[in-house]
């Protein structure tokens, strides 16, 4: 049990540090107010980050830290990028824009940029990918790499999966298609929840008890349970159709996720549907139509496209579930839920090959690293809108 | 008080009628598979005659509601039915009697193990969230807040199999610390058997945490601004005192409220957790069924999903009810 001793002695060496940082600021400072004033809390943050600035120095030189060292030049070149595009932003582009990006925190700088990156490689999947998606070559399960010696090849530098298929085309792709069929399924869950909603607010009366009741029911099942129970029935219709499999799954986290959509639009549009101007236009004579889509709307955009960052990351969270259960998107089409689960054996294998025990990662990472720069851009649209200083 | 009562009785029924729906749609759901339960267990090869015949012994051939009824009380006796997969293992290997063939001795231990899980997490995770919460209420706007929130957003938008295999990887493949299968079974020890179960547990500590902790300090900071607590501090007491004992009673409302919602996030998230650690639990059960298309297994699992769901939303609705002045002494 060393590691836990070493964890002990750690902790005390810690807590004894902070103990004697302040008192030797106290005695060697003559008792500067500074030091009088400090609270033991803030005397140990200092002293444990020193503790990990060193640990870390400590861990940076240890030659078997590979994922350790990885993490820290990811994580610095992530934010050197997302400083360089916060300081592009501000020179570049029109008054409204720079404006934008003179109060925007780094987080949310770094989210715009890999979102926008996202979508470059889920739109051009075809050009930027070195194969096609379902291409079978000779060798399965190489070694990622590209390095001859090791049993890898330069034309695959991710290597190859289990029936041979190039590793990093069916990343890029899988960008195609879990990112687009998420997508997909968000936007016809905003219209279809969205359009009810907005129909529940303006009608009222049965129209809105019924909907509301059935939208209750709806959400007091879990939503990946209900999906997978959805699922099973869509598998036994689908028979051997496996694109079919697909289509079935947009519509039923799309129904299933309309449900939370239908709560949102339907609360904002009866705060909006007392307002004067509703009134005015309906005793203009103005149709459903022309109500909802000129006079709610508009007026209804900001909490909409906050919801639908959030919304997405939750559909795409979603389907990345049920294809890691093997129950999503099929194959032939990369996606990356998948490609986790297929690969996931290779984590046994990070003491020898680091490379290897990192490819179920990149596939997992590239699903939370969209969904945390999602989360980052709502986190300041929600926060700049609200006006909340706390 | 009889206002309270008179509330949480409608609650009370009201989750009864939800779970009555729910089961509705269940078996409506499951009746709309092409083909019935008599062709499943049959297969393809199935004469006419045994497909009728079947249909005859379970009552397929009467109408929906009289099926309905007859399966709905069945439940509630606790018979939950003739899992498929296990069925067709007793017939080819010659065991007639059928002892582990229905669905109810599928479930139990798993339904045990799964409870088991959640509650390791529970206790993790609840005292983690709440003590972390507190903390950044206490720093405000410092560097810890900052890291708090970030690796709050960070862990809530992961997906689970990514902090599950990452915690794998350095907790069981590179330091190997803890087992990284959670086989665990019947007789085992308890200190094992917990040793077993921390990895998946703090996998759902991630998951379940940040929610919680978000809300604990938003709750506080909210209060911080009353007179009372400016009162507190002008009188000279300590920072931490002042959100321990003046500000987190008025506080925990919300909080309650938010620990029993993802207390019930947690049946959703065990699902993934425990097939990426192959736990013994309800949720790979589940995913198992659902694979092989075990109906009776899906819609039992489903069923009891669905009841302990609405069970914690009830709970925090009426921890909410209780905690709430005003919705006690109602004008």
């Amino acid at each position: 049990m060393s590691f836990w001793t070493w964890t002990l002695a750690i902790a005390l060496a810690v807590f004894g540090g902070a103990w004697l940082m302040r008192a030797l600021g106290r005695r060697l400072t003559g008792n500067a107010p500074y030091f009088r004033d400090m609270p033991y809390a803030v005397a140990f943050g200092y002293v444990a980050a020193v503790a990990a600035v060193i640990g870390g120095a400590v861990l940076w030189v240890q030659p078997n830290a590979v994922f350790f060292r990885w993490a820290v030049q990811g994580f610095v070149i992530a934010a050197a990028l997302a400083f360089v595009f916060r300081l592009a932003g501000r020179h570049i582009g029109s008054e409204g824009t720079r404006k934008a990006f003179r109060t925007m925190p780094l987080t949310a700088a770094f989210g715009i940029l890999t979102i926008l990156v996202y979508a470059v490689l889920a739109i051009f999947a075809g050009l930027l990918a070195p194969y096609g998606q379902a291409e079978v070559f000779a060798q399965p399960n190489m070694l990622p790499g590209g390095d001859p010696a090791s049993g890898g090849d330069p034309a695959h530098p991710l290597g190859t999966d289990q029936i041979g298929r190039d590793l990093l085309t069916r990343l890029i792709y899988g960008a195609q298609n879990t990112v687009g069929i998420a997508f997909a399924t968000t936007c016809l869950a905003f219209l279809l929840g969205g359009s009810l909603g907005f129909l529940a607010a303006v009608i009222g009366g049965w129209f809105d008890n019924l909907l509301s009741r059935a939208v209750d029911v709806l959400m007091a099942i879990p939503s990946l349970i209900f999906a997978l129970l959805l699922m099973t029935i869509a598998s036994a219709w689908a028979g051997s159709e496996r694109w079919l499999l697909t289509i079935y799954m947009i519509v039923i986290i799309a129904v299933i996720d309309s449900t939370r959509v239908f709560r949102l639009a339907r609360a904002v549009g009866q705060n909006i549907v007392v307002m004067d101007y509703i009134e005015a236009a309906k005793l203009r004579g103005e149709g459903l139509r022309y109500l909802i889509f000129r006079e709610i709307l508009p007026n209804a955009t900001a909490p909409l496209l906050a919801e639908f960052g959030l919304r997405f990351c939750f559909v795409f969270l979603t389907i990345a579930a049920l294809s890691f259960l093997g129950v999503g998107i099929q194959p032939p089409l990369a996606d990356w839920g998948t490609m986790v689960r297929d690969l996931a054996q290779f984590i046994n294998f990070a003491a020898f090959s680091p490379l290897a025990a990192a490819l179920p990662l990149m596939a997992a990472g590239a699903i939370a690293l969209l969904t945390v720069a999602v989360n980052f851009v709502v986190d300041w649209v929600l926060h700049r809108s609200s006006g909340l200083k706390d | 008080m009889s206002s309270v009562a008179k509330i949480i009785g409608q609650r009370l029924l009201l989750g009864l009628l939800t779970l009555f729906v729910i089961s509705v749609i269940i078996f409506t759901a499951v009746n709309m598979l092409p083909g019935d339960f008599a062709q499943a267990v049959l297969g393809q090869g199935a004469t006419p005659e045994a497909v009728a015949a079947i249909r005859r012994d379970l009552g397929l051939d009467q109408p929906f509601l009289v099926r309905y009824w007859s399966w709905l009380s069945d439940m509630l006796r606790g018979d939950l039915g003739t899992s498929f997969a296990q069925a067709n293992f007793a017939t080819f290997t010659g065991n007639e009697s059928q002892a582990g063939a229905t669905v109810m001795a599928q479930i139990g231990p798993r339904f045990e193990n799964t409870l088991f899980l959640a509650g390791v997490t529970a206790m993790i995770a609840v005292p983690f969230a709440v003590g972390l919460g507190i903390l950044s209420a206490l720093f405000r706007n410092s560097a810890f807040d900052k890291g708090a929130n970030v690796f709050a957003l960070t862990s809530i938008s992961s997906p689970e199999f990514f902090l599950a295999y990452v915690l794998i990887l350095f907790l069981a493949v590179l330091n190997p610390i803890l087992p990284s299968l959670s086989n665990i079974y019947e007789g085992m020890g308890m200190g094992e058997r917990l040793q077993r179960t921390l990895l998946p547990a703090l996998t759902l500590t991630l998951v379940v945490t940040a929610h919680m902790m978000r809300m604990t300090r938003a709750a506080i900071i909210n209060l911080l601004a009353s007179p009372y607590i400016e009162m507190a501090r002008l009188k000279g007491i300590k920072p931490m005192r002042v959100i321990v004992r003046h500000a987190l009673p008025n506080a925990l409302a919300p909080i309650i409220n938010v620990i029993a919602i993802n207390l019930a996030y947690l049946i959703t998230g065990v699902v993934v957790v425990e097939v990426v650690f192959v736990y013994p639990g309800i949720g790979q059960l589940f995913v198992d069924s659902v694979k092989i298309r075990d109906i009776p297994v899906v819609q039992a699992c489903c069923l009891i999903f669905a009841a302990a769901y609405i069970l914690l939303n009830l709970m925090a609705d009426i921890f909410s009810i209780l905690s709430n002045p005003r919705l006690r002494h109602p004008k």
